[in-house]
């Protein structure tokens, strides 16, 4: 095992601790809290009213947000090591990262002027 | 090893059971810190905005109210738990475990204090230091994303429906945002490791708050981040997620009990863990002027000033999102996504290529007072350009439906 993994050893403790907490704690919950079942604390909150069909609809535009989401997270994944290793790359890499962001910017500006960004 | 990871020397030499014991130490300590913080910082909040609101604020449970959280906490236990009848109970339960786990896992990254024996060992008050750094930040908010979402979806009601919804769009935007502003203190550190970046940011007199500290060169990002870093954690002014006149409660609507405390908990945690990442980033951690007058390894100068120096700067942060609570109204949808999309991403890119570009002239020697104007004028002109390509105020666009 590598020093690499090895500091990776204190990861995976607090992924134990933070789920042993969690479930304690729910677990406690479940010990001391009471249950009453009726069937009317059981109906989906929708303002005190009848709730009315199923699911509600939601906008699509989220979705489009969330593809052009996509766009930018991929960008990340140049963006980081790019930007970590700038002062190496030097002034080569300066001028490759502003060609592959002016294009990415294309694409947001091709998505503003669709009108994608407009939410009204 | 690589350099740039600067892994903690406590991993050095193999694992035996001193190093694990240590491990747990560490952990149990910083959940405790963490939750006690939480306590406090709910507490801290609601006596600010009393105070600013001419009101007295929490003053019954303990001194000065200060034991009013837990008192709401342990009140959460005994209530009973109800989940809708149209719920998916599975995820249903799962939500609450990835709202929190990820809030306690992001804050293992912040260095706290500086190197310290323990029991023969040096090592870092700082939970972990992996090589990943300072994206562990980026991936565990976007875990937490998954509970704010699946809690919404699995409660099958409409309200958190919304609720979740909206979170995913605005979660998804802000993160974009955020990312890029971290790039912007990356292209001067050349290394992901928060230890790292503590470390190039030490004290070395007064000066170093404007020579040392990143806020400085990275001012754009930092301001970039702190507006990011309040929308990614539901903070007021951008808390639309649980809008209550439009929501209800948004995706927590149909939670009770502890599992809406879990919800809570895990939302006040995010607020301090980006607080502690931005005194990491910016604010140079837990760098600051030890006490003169004692020996530079007496116990005072090795354990307590850096502790004390980190938790002054959150404090000033933390008191900042409570007054930005107490002071702005929320945004609507539109104006959200709106500085998300069209302000806080594009200026975020700007920012990183002009940091790109005075970290390279640093480097290859050119004069900074001729690279620094260029670099300005470079993005006013791609400003200029962008700004010519958009649609004007009441241009007709295509609609998309």
């Amino acid at each position: 095992m590598t020093e690499f993994y090895r500091s990776y050893l204190a990861v995976a403790v607090l992924i134990l601790a933070a789920i042993g907490m969690v479930g304690f704690m729910l677990g406690l919950g479940r010990l001391i809290r009471p249950v009453r079942a009726q069937e009317q604390k059981y109906i989906p909150y929708e303002a005190g009213s009848d709730p009315t069909g199923t699911f509600g609809q939601s906008n699509v535009r989220y979705y489009v947000f969330a593809l052009l989401f996509v766009i930018f997270d991929v960008e990340a994944v140049f963006i980081f090591p790019w930007a970590v290793n700038l002062e190496s790359l030097g002034w080569f890499g300066l001028v490759e990262m502003t060609i592959f962001v002016v294009v990415l910017t294309l694409g947001l500006v091709y998505a503003w002027r669709k009108g994608v960004l407009r939410w009204a | 090893m690589i350099p740039i990871l600067g892994a903690d020397p406590l991993f050095r030499d193999g694992i035996d059971g001193t190093v694990v014991l240590i491990v747990i130490v560490k952990t149990i300590i910083v959940f405790t810190v963490l939750l006690v913080a939480v306590m406090f910082y709910v507490w801290f909040m609601r006596k600010v905005i009393a105070d600013m609101q001419n009101r007295i604020g929490p003053q019954r449970a303990g001194p000065f109210g200060v034991l009013q959280t837990l008192a709401d906490g342990i009140k959460l236990f005994f209530k009973e738990q109800s989940s809708p009848e149209c719920a998916d109970p599975p995820v249903f339960r799962l939500a609450p475990y990835l709202a929190i786990i990820p809030a306690f896992m992001a804050f293992a990254i912040v260095p706290i204090g500086g190197l310290v024996p323990v029991a023969g060992r040096q090592t870092y008050l700082q939970l972990a230091d992996p090589g990943v750094g300072v994206l562990w930040l980026l991936m565990m908010s976007g875990i937490g994303l998954y509970g704010v979402m699946l809690a919404g979806w699995a409660s099958g009601s409409k309200y958190p429906l919304l609720g979740s919804v909206r979170a995913s769009a605005q979660l998804l935007s802000y993160e974009a945002a955020l990312g890029l502003a971290v790039v912007g203190v990356l292209v001067h550190s050349g290394s992901l490791s928060t230890r790292t970046i503590v470390d190039q940011q030490a004290w070395t007199g007064i000066g170093s708050i404007v020579s040392q500290w990143y806020w400085l060169p990275a001012i754009g990002a930092f301001v970039i981040f702190c507006i990011s870093a309040i929308a990614e954690t539901n903070h007021p002014p951008f808390d639309l997620v649980e809008a209550e006149q439009e929501l209800v409660g948004g995706f927590h609507t149909e939670y009770t009990g502890i599992r809406f405390a879990i919800f809570f908990l895990a939302e006040f945690m995010n607020v301090i863990t980006m607080s502690a990442i931005a005194v990491t980033l910016f604010l140079g951690g837990p760098a600051g002027p030890a006490l003169g007058f004692l020996a530079a390894d007496s116990w005072v100068n090795v354990w307590v000033m850096p502790v004390f120096w980190f938790t002054v700067k959150l404090l000033v942060l933390l008191y900042a999102t409570v007054w930005i609570r107490a002071t702005l109204p929320r945004l609507r949808y539109d104006q959200l996504m709106a500085l998300g999309w069209k302000y806080l991403i594009e200026l975020a890119f700007l920012w990183a290529m002009i940091s790109g570009v005075v970290v390279v002239g640093a480097r290859e020697g050119w004069n900074r007072w001729v690279t620094v104007p260029a670099a300005v004028a470079g993005a006013g002109i791609v400003l200029a350009v962008l700004w010519a390509c958009l649609p004007r105020r009441g241009e007709p666009v295509e609609e998309i439906r």
